[in-house]
């Protein structure tokens, strides 16, 4: 079946704007097979691992959990419960150091493994799915903690239900970032994965139609994914060629790669009829739907000139990266910088003592010289190629004039908020300036400014309302005393009313009185 | 273990200032050769002139102005303007005029409006039409190109470093022998002779295309322009708007009475057409920023020139109408900014 004419659909391609060529520096890690890191002593699992409201924890200290256990629930719509990435016992639920731009700490459920690796019988297999509702479908998916696994980590129970009638699904395998080979090897090794879950979906979603990306710089993720799809004999699903331009893995540049149209800068694909998920997530899918697990582990690139043997790893969801690297042969003595994603968008963590989470697809342990800072930024002389390369279709000089002039508002006004962090500014720029730093600072300072305007707001009607209940109770004590006063008024005056009855009454007694005394005298 | 900060994206930049500006001195290069072929070593002398005034006001000022000035001068741009500027000199010109034309550019023009980057005026054009306003003759008194028996008598490296320093010819040689205007000034001095444009170009002077010798620069001039384009240095947008700007109007005209109006090969092929289209006009500081713009932007510079050269008081218009568009370059940025994706 595999001999079949493969399944690899030729589509008039479009074209996004701008966007780079750039150094893949992959084959790096994708030489050796797929294979499994071991279970590490101690397993740190941080609770908010996705897009959305942080989970609750709902295991107890010195509880032992399965592998594949939920150990926290959801607290909201957008919001996912994590798993045990193995059998072992809760240690602590505490705070922890995790990966976060800003370094900051979060809580997390330690556990310590048993070597076990006891799997938790909570989830039914549903070999069937097709007899499942697409309601069922995505509460199962729900349950099992599938969040997108192409790194923004959006719960994708959300994302499997359209609100209106969709042309397509599309699978993202474009990935374009360099260092990262985490879905070209799931892709290579796992490709039945995400074809079942690309049916799957497909059912929840009830669509007709699942296109796969793949840049034509992985002939061999191409061609085991057309051949599992043959295998399965799916027409719905076509794989699809992509040319290998950054940044052609964001969702919105590969809408337009592969149907020429654009997503509404206000809106979503859903919006033009399509919706984009990670291939891994579809794996994950499968493996929710068809094996009844949950999410507890995901492939991970380590590369970079400072570990000893980079290659893609099957890692547990809350392994300390240190483990991971050395599962890896360890730090080369080169090692120098560790980045968590790729050279273009990756963020540096300050240790290797932070857990892998599940949008954790690449670390990159890089020398000084891979990584070497900038020299400094000269003055821009508006060349323009900034313009030119960038896939939002920006002005990057002249948001960096606004930014560096913290004129937030014009920097507002010309959609600063589309700019994706790509950073392909940053390296067409022959003056050397950190557009992408600028504009991250920008974005940061309108928020906080949002959120000040917004508390000044709150507190400005607090005060309002506090100054109208004030107002009110003053005249409602205005209205009390003017009642007492008028009370006290109207008691006077029928006390003097009284008086005078009584008077009238005591002259009349008196007056009856001396009339009898004189009847009786007479 | 512990791991040292960096900020996204992590890869370098491959290109730099200094890149750029030695791309503009290398497409420069051929056009030299070129000019010194039929001018004379001029060029060079005015060339080193300007670029050690230009240098010692880029050095001065980043001092005045606590800038760390090592960095700045390695960036090559003080430079590219000095060797235009001297591009658009004659043959013959005293130093003074030239240190005049630089400090304007480099101190009026560059650094009192905060130096590389933030200069609304072209600096090159800003120095040459100070010196065209304020030396008028100097300006205008050309040498023949090479060809004609009057090039014979003209001076070689000395007497022109000798020129350069005093002003003052070689003895025994007076500017009736070795002098004369450019072609589009001895055009627009004849038109107003009454003669009609066919009849003056048919002097050798007028070459084959535009104006001998002058026809020649041009072309190098686009083959340094081929270069700057291959290198990704300009864009196609700026050349192409300026030509065009040219073109159209001087066809129309010619079109309309050949006999009062110079065909549009003339224009294009002499005169700093082609250096403004490609290496003046494309000065990124004061040029318009979007794609669209550019082509605008080259397209009001064309207009202009032509306009300058047919009406104008001034044989060339080149630098007028590059300072005039620099004029208008926030208003065309802000009404040809490219649409957002998505909006």
């Amino acid at each position: 079946m595999a001999d079949e004419a493969e399944p690899v659909t030729e589509l008039r391609l479009g074209r996004f704007h701008g966007g780079l060529r750039l150094e893949p520096n992959k084959t790096l890690s994708t030489e050796l097979p797929l294979k499994s890191a071991p279970i590490p002593p101690r397993l740190v699992h941080p609770l908010n691992q996705h897009a959305g409201a942080s989970s609750e924890p709902m295991v107890e200290i010195g509880e032992r959990v399965l592998r594949g256990q939920p150990i926290s629930s959801p607290t909201g719509f957008i919001s996912a419960p994590v798993h045990a990435g193995s059998s072992g016992t809760v240690v602590a639920i505490e705070t922890h150091p995790v990966a976060h731009p800003s370094g900051l700490d979060a809580l997390c459920v330690v556990v310590e493994t048993d070597g076990e690796d006891e799997a938790y019988a909570g989830y039914p297999a549903i070999p069937e799915f097709a007899t499942l509702s697409p309601i069922a479908l995505r509460a199962r998916v729900r349950d099992c903690g599938v969040v997108g696994l192409g790194g923004a980590a959006f719960p994708t129970a959300v994302k499997l239900n359209a609100a209106g009638a969709l042309n397509a699904l599309i699978l993202n395998g474009a990935e374009c970032e360099p260092y990262i080979s985490c879905d070209d090897t799931l892709l290579r090794f796992r490709a039945h994965d995400i074809a079942s879950g690309a049916r799957i979906m497909l059912h929840a979603l009830e669509v007709g139609r699942c296109l796969v990306a793949i840049e034509d710089d992985k002939p061999a993720a191409c061609e085991a994914l057309a051949g599992a799809v043959a295998r399965l004999g799916d027409p719905r699903i076509e794989v699809v060629r992509v040319p290998a331009i950054y940044p052609e893995g964001g969702e919105r540049q590969l809408i337009t790669v592969l149907t020429g149209e654009e997503v509404p800068a206000d809106g979503l694909p859903a919006d033009i009829g399509y919706l984009v998920h990670n291939v891994g997530t579809a794996a994950w899918v499968a493996r929710a739907i068809l094996a009844g697990e949950a999410l507890h582990s995901r492939i991970v690139t380590v590369t970079g000139r400072g570990v000893v043997q980079p290659q893609n790893l099957e890692v547990r969801i809350g392994t300390p990266i240190a483990d991971v690297v050395a599962a890896c042969g360890g730090y080369t003595e080169h090692a120098r910088h560790l980045l968590m994603g790729g050279a273009m968008m990756g963020f540096s963590l300050p240790s290797d003592d932070i857990p892998i989470i599940k949008k954790t697809n690449c670390l990159v342990i890089g020398t000084a010289e891979d990584i070497a800072p900038r020299g400094p930024a000269r003055a821009c002389i508006r060349c323009g190629e900034c313009a030119r390369a960038c896939p939002a279709q920006l002005l990057p000089q002249q948001l960096y004039w606004h930014a560096r002039a913290d004129d937030f508002d014009k920097a507002d006004a010309m959609n600063l908020f589309d700019c994706i962090e790509c950073g392909c500014c940053d390296l067409v720029c022959p003056s050397h300036i950190p557009l992408t730093r600028y504009f991250r600072y920008a974005k940061s300072q309108i928020w906080h400014n949002e959120r000040d305007r917004v508390k000044a707001e709150r507190a400005k009607r607090r005060h309002d309302q506090r100054e109208a209940r004030l107002e009110e109770a003053r005249a409602a004590k205005r209205r009390r005393l003017a009642a007492r006063t008028r009370a006290l008024e109207a008691g006077t005056a029928r006390e003097t009313g009284r008086k005078a009855a009584i008077d009238e009454i005591m002259q009349r007694a008196q007056e009856k009185k001396d009339a009898g005394d004189g009847g009786g005298e007479a | 273990m512990r791991f040292e900060p960096a900020f996204a994206p992590h890869y370098r930049p491959a290109s730099s200032v200094t890149r750029v500006m030695g791309d503009v001195l290398i497409g420069l290069l051929p056009a030299a050769a070129v000019w010194t072929w039929y001018f004379g070593p001029g060029l060079i002398v005015n060339a080193v002139i300007a670029t050690l005034v230009a240098l010692g006001c880029e050095a001065a000022m980043l001092k005045a102005r606590n800038r760390p000035p090592g960095e700045q001068l390695a960036d090559l741009s003080v430079i590219v303007t000095a060797v235009l500027f001297a591009f658009c000199l004659p043959p013959l010109t005293p130093w003074w005029v030239t240190a005049t034309g630089m400090i304007f550019a480099v101190v009026f023009a560059k650094h009192l409006y905060g130096g590389l980057g933030f200069n609304p005026f072209n600096p090159a054009m800003v120095g040459y039409v100070v010196v065209l306003v304020s030396f008028p003759s100097d300006l205008t008194n050309w040498l023949p190109p090479a060809g004609f028996e009057m090039a014979e008598a003209r001076p070689g490296l000395l007497a022109t470093m000798a020129y350069a320093l005093t002003g003052n010819l070689p003895a025994g040689l007076t500017w009736d022998m070795i002098g004369g205007a450019t072609p589009l000034d001895d055009l627009k001095t004849q038109i107003g002779l009454m003669r009609t444009v066919t009849e003056v170009r048919a002097d050798p002077l007028y070459g084959d295309m535009g104006a001998h010798g002058w026809e020649w620069i041009n072309n190098f001039v686009v083959l340094g322009g081929a270069w700057l384009l291959y290198r990704k240095v300009i864009r196609w947008q700026i050349p192409v708007g300026v030509l065009i700007g040219i073109i159209l109007p001087a066809t129309a005209f010619f079109l309309y009475d050949a006999g009062r109006f110079a065909p549009p090969t003339f224009h294009v092929f002499s005169g700093a057409t082609m250096l403004c289209a490609f290496f003046i006009a494309t000065d990124p500081v004061s040029a318009a920023t979007s794609d669209r713009g550019r082509l605008v932007f080259g397209l009001g510079i064309g207009v202009l020139t032509w306009v300058i050269r047919t009406w104008g008081g001034y044989p060339d218009g080149v630098a007028f109408a590059v300072l005039l568009m620099n004029m208008a370059v926030p208003a065309i940025d802000r009404f040809t900014a490219p649409r957002v994706y998505g909006r």
